[in-house]
């Protein structure tokens, strides 16, 4: 069975020859097969963000309402009235391409374990998600699948799915992107961390046992395991909603005692990661006896049980005079509860099983001599200017096109299979507003939350792309009234040793940390996803923001929905832009040109604005101005509040298909009862706006005298997602 | 160690839109020889008893106790 | 009014239930763990909504089994009022204590939306402060609520007048589209023949706030508590 450690298998493992020289450096000897695990897992991309992290430190991460940056669990924010927000965003994209359901399942489990080993409730989930050409039948399963499984995830958990985004495009067909969001609420004087202390105390494990989920797969195709191997092969994790809500429920009732020291849950890598991560942080040593881990399977090795990635465990370090308390209150909740080792002084990792050391390996040279690459940029070339298009078939058809088209075409027909009112204190549900508003019990105030990213502008210009999808969440924000704080980001990227790849990662952040600082609306957490390619060919870049913000009386917040009788007032300037627009794509057939600036200090002027009229109480109704431009984002707030518009002709100086479905940002359209006094406040601020409409009646009428009735723009809008999904089965 | 199956199955004339969907699909994939299709479930208990009649009057009983809703469902016992 | 929410493990709407009955009653309900047996002083039992065991088996069944649902039967034995709602639904019918059961969605998927249920009678506990046939809105969240009986069963039902809700139109007609889970007949929630215990599919709970969209769930409880102040 013993299975000979050597450069080979290292390699195997996903380490370079180079790094696994350092590991024998490190041990000075050849390590055994649970040490050389324990190293590639450490060392992985994953784990160690070994490409990444040298430009993710020049994200800016502070602000004075930041009580943790980057670097815990999951980032915490204050938010006033003696609370914190707990979030992060994670990706599950593989997983989710093998199997569907389940990967996207155990998605939103492992990022409702980062939220809650902090000591939050969750209250609330969201998702960015990308898909590949809706015409291939494998697109069509994999969004079914996915969409059940975020659903059957977080229905069942009881954590409200109140938002999210959806985009496809052909280069998401082999790398579909799961990525998976969670926002807790915690008093903020009981944030719980991960750095165990206390020499000699329990390090006490809790919540399922542990299987063969997910081991690396690598040493299981090799020949050792011989006619076995069939039944060793990794499986694939499957989530158990239930006893993560039994795990949330025990974990928060023991928060409320001073039992807990450290806590982490146990994610990629499991109990390796978990566990070197606390000890390394605490500047401790642990020692754990594998024998006491409970066990879902016979038979199980040492290094099998440090890798395993089954679902919904977690570890802790507790006061030891504290430890019948806690071991009750799991038992109440019918949990695994085991003491599997204690902290030691001696700044290591020991690991027995059956009466041997399986594993001794030092924690510090681990952790700081993980592997560290510059890897070489390319800097993405510039696109060329767009030049002037010609309008093929008008604003009508232009605008019929545009609202069925998937990027889209309504998402009601995902949103109606996710849980998004349990809590019963959800005020803006999905498609209601900008961002999603969740009120937080016992208290005035909500929170705003959204995911964003526009692909295709962040392929045509990565920096660009990058600060637009944290404006876009900014300005999303700010639509419903809320005051934007902080971003979890969300990399997801092709393969890093490629420089083009890497210079599109580079000029994203650059375009990210510009952003962020420009708008205060710090990173505080995040997670970068790699290696997102097929046969060579890469994804759009997608660095997937989501952003959180904070109004301090839920009652303010506003929707979308147009009521009768009121004007249309666009705030914003309107240059025509249809570079890289929705519209080019759609309806010219062309992805091309640079995409629309983003001017950070008109786009802070502008949103600063809209919010203070927000707040005033004079707007009844705010949309920002996205994909498919002005006339577009008009017309989801007619369908939305069921109730037509009359658009006036446009100001004189840009074409008017450059008008209306131009995507220049810092923009909003707000409806209004007196537009006088908005258009002379905005006068007084600098801020650009004009009155283009009037709502009443059931049509769209379009300035060039073209009508649309609202019946026949909603069925246009709500026709894609359940024709495509209801349609013949394919293999 | 007995290993008791105990198979599950909606009740004739109870609508069963599962079955119903899997026959759909089968037919869009061109097996167009599937007639009616009824989806259940089977669940397998291992049962610390040496004699069999024993062992399928206690599987009997938990299927109608817990593991079968006997308004919609019917249920099926086999010892091996 | 003193009411119970029950807590199975893996219920998750208790806590929304817990809101509404306090903001209508202005007592905050017990909450009563799943192995208590003691409901002494309560008068009104909730069963709340959720995935009681994870749902696993089949919705509401393991839950139906457990400690409390002896307490529970024994209350509504001596004529005490109880209140499922969904998951709690499932239960009550799971452990006989309605008749029926609730299916897996027509559709086959998950269903959150808003529904509109018209008020079948109006002189019951539950709907006193409803007029028959108003009909008003709540959000529905379920996999399995498509309600099924024999015939004979929902023509008993019926006849006796123990259909509570039925899903309808926002004009308060019974038609299919309104009938958005398949349920026969359109049965959105019915009664015991004594008219004291309700079990229902959508959640009145989660709309008795305007800012969560609306109140047309608060008659409900506000009822309750009319008829049981205490």
């Amino acid at each position: 069975m013993a299975q000979q450690v050597n450069q080979a298998l290292a390699r195997q493992f996903g380490l370079s020859a180079d790094e696994y020289a350092k590991v024998l450096a490190i041990m000075g000897r050849t390590p055994t097969l649970t040490e050389l695990g324990v190293f590639s897992v450490m060392w992985s991309e994953h784990c160690s963000y070994k490409s990444s992290r040298v430009w993710l430190k020049t994200l800016p991460t502070k602000a004075p309402w930041v009580i943790h940056g980057p670097g815990e669990n999951a980032g915490v924010i204050d938010i006033g009235d003696g609370l914190a927000a707990i979030f992060k965003m994670e990706s599950h994209n593989h997983p989710s391409f093998i199997e569907p359901y389940q990967g996207a399942a155990t998605g939103v489990g492992g990022i409702l374990r980062d939220v809650f080993t902090m000591g939050a409730r969750p209250i609330a989930n969201l998702n960015a998600l990308r898909f590949g050409d809706p015409a291939l039948p494998r697109t069509r399963r994999i969004v079914d699948g996915v969409v059940r499984g975020i659903g059957g995830y977080g229905n069942c958990v009881g954590v409200p799915t109140v938002g999210g985004e959806i985009n496809f495009h052909p280069s998401y067909n082999g790398n579909p992107l799961v990525n998976a969001m969670t926002v807790g609420i915690a008093p903020k004087d009981r944030i719980f961390l991960s750095a165990a202390a206390g020499i000699g105390n329990p390090v006490v494990y809790v919540g399922s046992k542990t299987g063969r989920d997910g081991i690396h797969g690598a040493t299981m195709a090799s020949a050792e395991f011989g006619k076995d191997a069939e039944e060793k092969r990794p499986t694939v994790q499957v989530g158990d909603p239930f006893t993560e809500k039994l795990l949330i429920e025990a974990c928060l009732e023991l928060m409320a005692t001073d039992a807990i020291v450290a806590i982490q849950d146990m994610g990629a890598a499991g109990l390796t990661s978990s566990s070197v991560e606390m000890a390394g942080k605490g500047g401790v040593g642990i020692e754990l006896v594998l024998d006491q881990v409970p066990q879902r399977e016979t038979g199980m090795t040492a290094y099998e049980m440090m890798l395993s990635e089954s679902q919904e465990r977690m570890l802790m370090v507790l006061r030891p005079d504290r430890q019948d308390v806690a071991r009750a209150i799991f038992e109440k909740w019918d949990l695994d509860f085991a003491v599997i080792g204690h902290l030691t002084d001696t700044g290591r990792i020991v690991v027995k099983h059956r009466g041997v050391v399986e594993a001794d390996i030092p924690l510090d040279p681990l952790a700081e001599q993980a592997p560290l690459y510059h890897r070489p940029t390319v800097e993405p070339p510039k696109p060329a200017p767009l030049g002037p298009v010609a309008d093929p078939v008008g604003l009508a058809a232009g605008l019929m096109t545009l609202i069925g088209c998937p990027d889209v075409a309504s998402r009601a027909w995902v949103w109606d299979q996710y849980d998004s009112t349990v809590g019963g204190q959800t005020v803006k549900r999905p498609g209601g507003a900008d961002a999603a508003v969740v009120k937080i019990e016992d208290h005035a105030r909500a929170l705003a939350l959204t995911t964003d990213c526009t692909p295709r502008y962040c392929k045509a210009d990565p920096e660009v792309g990058g600060a637009q999808a944290v404006a876009e969440a900014w300005r999303n924000i700010t639509a419903t009234g809320a005051l934007p704080l902080a971003v979890t980001d969300n990399m997801n990227f092709g393969n890093p040793e490629k420089p083009e790849i890497m210079g599109q990662f580079a000029a994203a952040i650059r375009g990210m940390a510009a952003a962020c600082t420009a708008l205060d609306f710090p990173v505080v957490s995040g997670n970068v996803s790699l290696y997102n390619e097929t046969e060579g060919k890469g994804i759009l870049p997608t660095p997937a923001i989501g952003g959180v913000g904070v109004l301090e009386d839920a009652s303010k917040a506003v929707g979308i929905a147009l009521i009768p009788e009121l004007d249309l007032v666009l705030i914003g300037h309107s240059a025509g832009w249809l570079g890289q627009s929705l519209w080019l794509r759609e309806v010219a057939g062309r992805e091309d040109g640079p995409p629309p600036p983003v001017d950070l200090a008109v786009e802070r002027r502008n949103g600063d604005f809209v919010r203070g009229r927000i707040l005033s109480s004079t707007v009844h109704a705010c949309h920002d101005v996205s994909d498919g431009g002005v006339l577009v984002a008009i017309a989801e707030m007619a369908l939305a509040g069921n109730t037509g518009v009359r658009l006036l002709p446009e100001p004189a100086g840009v074409p008017p298909h450059a008008f209306w479905f131009g995507e220049d940002q810092g923009r909003y359209v707000l409806a209004v009862a007196d537009s006088a006094a908005l258009l002379q406040s905005a006068a007084f601020a600098g801020v650009p706006a004009v009155r283009i409409g009037q709502t009443g009646g059931g049509d769209l009428t379009l300035p060039d005298g073209g009508t649309i009735s609202l019946p026949t723009l909603r069925a246009a809008h709500e026709r894609f997602f359940p024709a495509w999904m209801n349609g013949p089965a394919t293999r | 160690m007995i290993k008791a199956t105990v198979t599950v199955m909606l009740k004739d004339g109870v609508l069963d839109p599962q079955g119903k969907a899997i026959g759909h699909a089968l037919h869009g994939l061109g097996f167009g020889n599937v007639g009616e299709v009824r989806a259940g479930k089977v669940i397998e208990l291992e049962l610390a008893e040496t004699d069999p009649g024993r062992a399928r009057t206690q599987a009997e009983d938990m299927a109608r106790k817990l593991l079968a809703n006997t308004v919609i469902e019917s249920f099926k016992v086999e010892v091996a | 009014m003193h009411a119970a929410v029950v807590v199975f493990p893996g219920i998750n709407r208790e806590r929304d239930m817990a809101i509404a009955l306090e903001k209508t009653c202005g007592r905050k309900p017990r909450m009563v763990w799943h192995k208590e047996t003691d409901l002494s002083g309560i008068d009104l039992v909730v069963l709340p909504g959720g995935f009681s065991y994870g749902d696993y088996l089949r919705c509401g069944a393991m839950a139906a089994q457990s400690p409390v649902m002896r307490a529970v039967r024994a209350h509504a034995e001596r004529g005490g009022h109880v209140l499922g709602v969904c998951n709690g639904f499932q239960i009550l019918t799971e452990a006989g204590m309605l008749p029926g059961a609730l299916l897996r969605n027509a559709s086959l998927r998950f269903l959150s939306m808003d529904c509109h249920l018209r008020v079948e009678r109006a002189d019951t506990d539950f709907t006193r402060h409803y007029q028959r046939g108003q009909v008003f809105r709540a959000p529905l969240a379920h996999g399995d609520g498509n309600y099924f009986a024999d015939d004979a069963t929902l023509d008993r039902l019926e006849g006796e007048g123990l259909v509570a809700l039925r899903y309808a139109t926002p004009d308060g007609a019974i038609v299919p589209e309104a009938n958005l889970n398949g349920s026969a007949r359109n049965i959105a929630g019915i009664y015991t023949p004594n008219l004291r215990v309700l079990g229902l599919m959508p959640h009145p709970e989660d709309l008795v706030d305007p800012l969560m969209g609306g109140t047309d769930g608060k008659p409900l409880f506000d009822g309750l508590v009319a008829a049981l102040a205490a």
